[in-house]
């Protein structure tokens, strides 16, 4: 809540909508206290005094009536008519959005076909009918404006609930011998409430201005009762002559309006997850570099990390993602790095291009050097030409990289012609290739197909598609197999290998599958709490793994052909980034642990080809 | 008396009428299949994306009506029950184990939740029970007060573990239950699972993708394709001499430390089309074993040697 405040307050408009609504609340809550004029005393000898006549703070109306007195019981009657027509629209509009979003099917279609005529009316129009129909009055100007609204709450509660009701938990409530009203009230309605006050809080403003209209047209509060629409109306006929009789009520629904509506935009964003994490701004292109201390020298490898640092800053934490990794690649060349998640793999891989998301990310030290150039500042478009072209990625999401609203053909020949000069027709051809290459089943057909239309294992052959359409020299796999199936995963990895064997390409595979490493890669390193604890060869480190963790790590996973059997755990969890214990961070879940391994800094030691960060490593490397 | 048995049970899912002419005849999901499961033991059920293993997970537990078929737990047949009334005999842990538990709703009140509504339990054994079954999971009584997003996957698994067991079933359908966790922690959880199945005298279903997870904890083995059984057998013999050509796939395709790299499977080959099923085999498009007879007629599970079915015309020979 605190933090909600806070944020809120760091919007200086929404603060200040919230301080000027919170003295009009205030004073229309208290004008039955205050010492002013009956408002419907009619004084014809008064008529029209101007502002600040004696006695007369805002001066009176054409029949002599006091103005600063109708104002205010104006403002306290269409401040009440126009939240009563807020929560009015809102609980219904809810009501309907939760039942068609939970229910589905048939009694959606119905509903929600109902909802979309009502929303083809012009939205006035159907506000006067309705009056038009029921009579004029206040009363009936709040139900037709309440009734104009229900439709915008209906359409978005039920967007929301439609997405809450396929989660797990609500299968999981009813497999618990909840009803169905249980359920929509103890389960649902707490996930929607907090759209329900953004959507009110954006639209209470609105509602009041159109129950001011209609009362402007005389449809709604009658005479003598003061509303602010009504007090504009009848000012209308003396408008020139006279005008302090209708600046006053316009001003103060300019001010009602426009503070509820700054106070409700800054809700809305205030409530954001996005901005939640404390980025106000928006991200920058690339990531943000703070590098302190020297850039190691250039190597001869195709790809090299050199002593890489990635944090993150949330807040007052500050969270070592990855501390100090080195990694390259020469051409043709794979390497595997395993690691649990958390472990930096991810945050290791996307600082190669500066795709790590800044704030809260930022590169404190190291270099990314690809054919001896550093990669880390260099400018955007630099960046821009080398990313898809010269390095590519492999997301574990296919949804990362996959435009939603675009046919994957459309997005496969746009990526083709981007980097190179191909007519339509052939990126076209080449983008079908490509498909049929990672084994999608009627690749003709599906190339006009959506994003959605496929299966999660169809789009990520997709993306490795994507991934190849510019023959990069290294591509960068975050577990791009993890979600798919053994007999895909096989073709993949079959593909990924010839690919390396043929042209050369060399390849970083994030993983955290023995198997698929030991096929696929000729070296690994294994990283735990953002650094490398060990690193050789593949037949070395899964063979004889030097660091007590790589060796537990692998005893966990068990391995087709073992049969039944108990599996060897690790107790305990990897540490939290920001808090990182001296020494070993191995060190708490470790049964080898000595004093020593908890003291200071320990080096990745050993022979370059099979090195480990541990004191007592499992047997000399 | 099998703790479940399953009959000819059957899911098609509806296709959107067109706007012209006749409703198509749907999804086969699930193709009509029985199998039957023996109290205290672990049936895994591996199978691709999209065979419809959650389809018939779903059905088991009463959160899908099937379009044919029967369901029988310990003797008692489960009509068109309401998940209600098969909550008390069989549960279900989700896949993902964050999007099982209501962000909004304590931990206290997810665990109370079956106790009050399957067992109408008053308050004191409420509290109690919830003690026991934390202890049993190894989880601390204090974070019955906390909310789903302070925990870490393996420990919010372990919740949806203790949701489950809260209801006191005879069976548990496991739906992927380790595939979002971290390997170190997976074998945490599996192991707390064979623990419990032996203490509470439970019978699992257990569903995954994994051979090697579905081989460490299983008795018996389904394989699933395209809808149906095509090999049930031991768990340690199914993938080690499996009859059916599209097991023999499976185990082959699975990435194992030690072996070299080879595409099992020719690139050409064609998966079916659940709307317009083919007439015979279904795996016959990617056969390199079928025959004229493969394409006409569907094989029937049918005994191969000791405690093995395979669905085949031409099984492999071992
Ligand atoms: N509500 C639905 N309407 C139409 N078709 C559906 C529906 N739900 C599932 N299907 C189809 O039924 C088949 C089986 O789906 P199911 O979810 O059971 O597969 P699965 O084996 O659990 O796959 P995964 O491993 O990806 O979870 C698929 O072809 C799927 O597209
Ligand atoms: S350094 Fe010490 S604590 Fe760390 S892994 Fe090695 S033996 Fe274990
Ligand atoms: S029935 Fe024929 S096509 Fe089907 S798996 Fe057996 S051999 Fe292959
Ligand atoms: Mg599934």
């Amino acid at each position: 809540m605190s933090a909600f405040l806070a944020l809120l307050f760091r919007n200086r408009l929404a603060a200040m909508g919230l301080a000027v609504i919170a003295v009009i609340l205030l004073l229309a809550m208290a004008t039955p206290l205050l010492p002013l004029h009956d408002p419907d005393v009619i004084a014809t000898a008064d008529r029209f005094m101007r502002p600040l006549s004696e006695g007369r703070l805002l001066g009176t109306d054409h029949l002599g009536r006091d103005l600063l007195s109708r104002l205010l019981h104006g403002t306290r009657l269409s401040l009440a008519v126009g939240i009563a027509a807020a929560l009015i629209a809102a609980v219904i509009g809810s009501a309907i959005g939760i039942v068609a979003g939970y229910f589905g099917g048939r009694t959606d279609n119905v509903v929600m076909r109902g909802v979309d005529m009502l929303m083809a009316f012009p939205y006035i129009l159907l506000a006067l009918a309705i009056v038009a129909a029921l009579g004029p009055g206040l009363m009936n100007a709040l139900i037709a404006v309440a009734a104009v609204n229900v439709p915008f709450f209906a359409r978005n509660i039920r967007g929301i609930t439609v997405g809450l009701a396929g989660r797990e938990f609500i299968d999981a409530a009813r497999l618990a011998g909840m009803g169905h009203t249980r359920i929509i009230l103890t389960e649902l309605l707490p996930n929607v409430l907090p759209v329900i006050v953004i959507a009110m809080s954006t639209t209470v403003g609105w509602m009041i201005l159109e129950t001011a209209g209609l009362s402007f047209l005389g449809l709604g509060s009658q005479p003598p009762q003061a509303d602010l629409g009504s007090m504009l109306g009848e000012a209308r006929s003396a408008m020139i002559s006279h005008p302090h009789t209708s600046i006053v009520p316009g001003l103060m629904i300019f001010l009602i309006v426009m503070s509820i509506n700054l106070l409700g935009d800054g809700v809305r964003d205030a409530l954001d997850p996005r901005l939640r994490s404390g980025a106000l701004s928006r991200p920058r292109a690339t990531t943000l570099v703070r590098r302190q201390g020297a850039t190691p020298p250039a190597t001869d490898d195709l790809l090299a990390v050199q002593d890489l640092r990635t944090e993150f800053q949330v807040g007052k934490r500050n969270y070592r993602a990855v501390g100090g990794v080195s990694l390259a690649v020469k051409p043709g060349e794979s390497l595997g790095v395993i690691g649990e998640s958390g472990s930096g793999k991810s945050v290791t891989a996307l600082s190669v291009m500066g795709l790590v998301a800044s704030p809260p990310g930022a590169i404190t030290g190291g270099a990314v050097r690809f054919q001896g150039e550093d990669l880390i500042g260099a400018p955007y478009e630099a960046l821009r030409q080398k990313r898809g072209d010269r390095v590519a990625y492999v997301f574990q999401d296919p949804l990362a990289t996959l435009h939603p609203l675009y046919r994957v053909g459309q997005q496969l020949t746009e990526t083709i012609r981007s980097h190179r000069n191909l007519s339509k027709s052939e990126a076209r051809m080449r983008a079908i290739q490509l498909l049929n290459d990672v084994r999608i089943p009627n690749a003709e057909r599906r190339v006009d197909d959506y994003p959605h239309e496929m299966s999660g294992g169809m789009r990520q052959r997709v993306g490795i598609a994507m991934a190849l359409a510019n023959e990069p020299d290294v591509i960068i796999a975050d577990e791009p197999t993890t979600a798919l199936d053994v007999t895909v995963q096989a073709q993949i990895l079959c593909l990924l290998d010839d690919l390396r064997r043929e042209r050369g390409l060399a390849i970083i595979f994030i993983t955290h599958d023995f198997g698929v490493v030991a096929q696929l890669c000729d070296r690994i390193a294994v990283m735990y709490a953002g650094r490398i604890v060990e690193e050789g060869p593949t037949q070395a480190v899964l063979g004889a793994p030097a660091h007590p963790y790589t060796r537990r790590l692998i005893a966990c996973v068990p391995e087709l052909g073992g049969g039944r059997r108990e599996l060897a755990a690790i107790p305990g969890l990897p540490p939290v980034l920001d808090d990182l214990p001296p020494g070993c961070a191995f060190a708490p879940r470790c049964t080898k642990a000595e004093e020593s391994c908890r003291q200071g800094e320990i080096p990745l030691q050993g022979p370059a080809l099979h090195a480990v960060r541990c004191l007592f490593p499992e047997r000399a490397p | 008396m099998p703790a479940l048995k399953v009959e000819h049970l059957a899911k098609t899912f509806p296709l959107k009428r067109p706007l012209f002419g006749a409703a198509p005849p749907g999804a086969h999901a699930v193709r009509p299949m029985s199998f039957q499961v023996e109290t205290g033991e672990t049936l895994g059920i591996v199978g691709e994306s999209g065979c419809g293993k959650s389809t018939l997970a779903r059905m088991l537990v009463g959160l899908l009506e099937p379009t044919g078929g029967t369901i029988e737990i310990e003797g008692k047949a489960l009509g068109s029950a309401s998940p209600a009334v098969f909550g008390k005999l069989i549960q279900y842990v989700f896949q993902d184990p964050q999007s099982s538990l209501n962000p909004r709703r304590t931990i206290r009140q997810v665990m109370e939740a079956p106790l009050k509504r399957l067992h109408g339990m008053p308050k004191p054994d409420r509290d109690k029970r919830i003690a026991e079954i934390f202890a049993s999971v190894n989880l601390r009584e204090e974070f019955l007060d906390r909310y789903p997003h302070e925990f870490s996957g393996g420990q919010a698994q372990r919740i949806g573990i203790a949701r489950a067991l809260a209801a006191s079933p005879r069976i548990i359908v496991l739906d992927e239950p380790v595939s979002a966790l971290d390997v170190s922690v997976q074998a945490q959880v599996l192991n707390l699972l064979s623990d419990l199945k032996a203490r509470f005298g439970l019978t699992y279903l257990f569903i995954t993708h994994d051979l090697a997870v579905v081989e460490a904890v299983s008795e018996r083995v389904a394989v699933l394709y395209f809808g149906a059984i095509v090999e049930i057998g031991r768990a340690e013999r199914i993938f080690a001499s499996p009859r059916h050509p599209y097991t023999s796939l499976l185990a082959k395709s699975a990435p194992v430390v030690g072996r070299s790299l080879t595409a099992p499977e020719q690139k050409g080959s064609e998966l079916p089309d659940p709307l317009n099923p083919p007439p015979g085999c279904a795996f016959a498009g990617r056969c390199r074993r079928a025959t004229e007879l493969c394409r006409a007629r569907e094989p029937e599970l049918k005994q191969m040697g000791e405690n093995q079915l395979a669905a085949c015309h031409h099984p492999l020979e071992h």
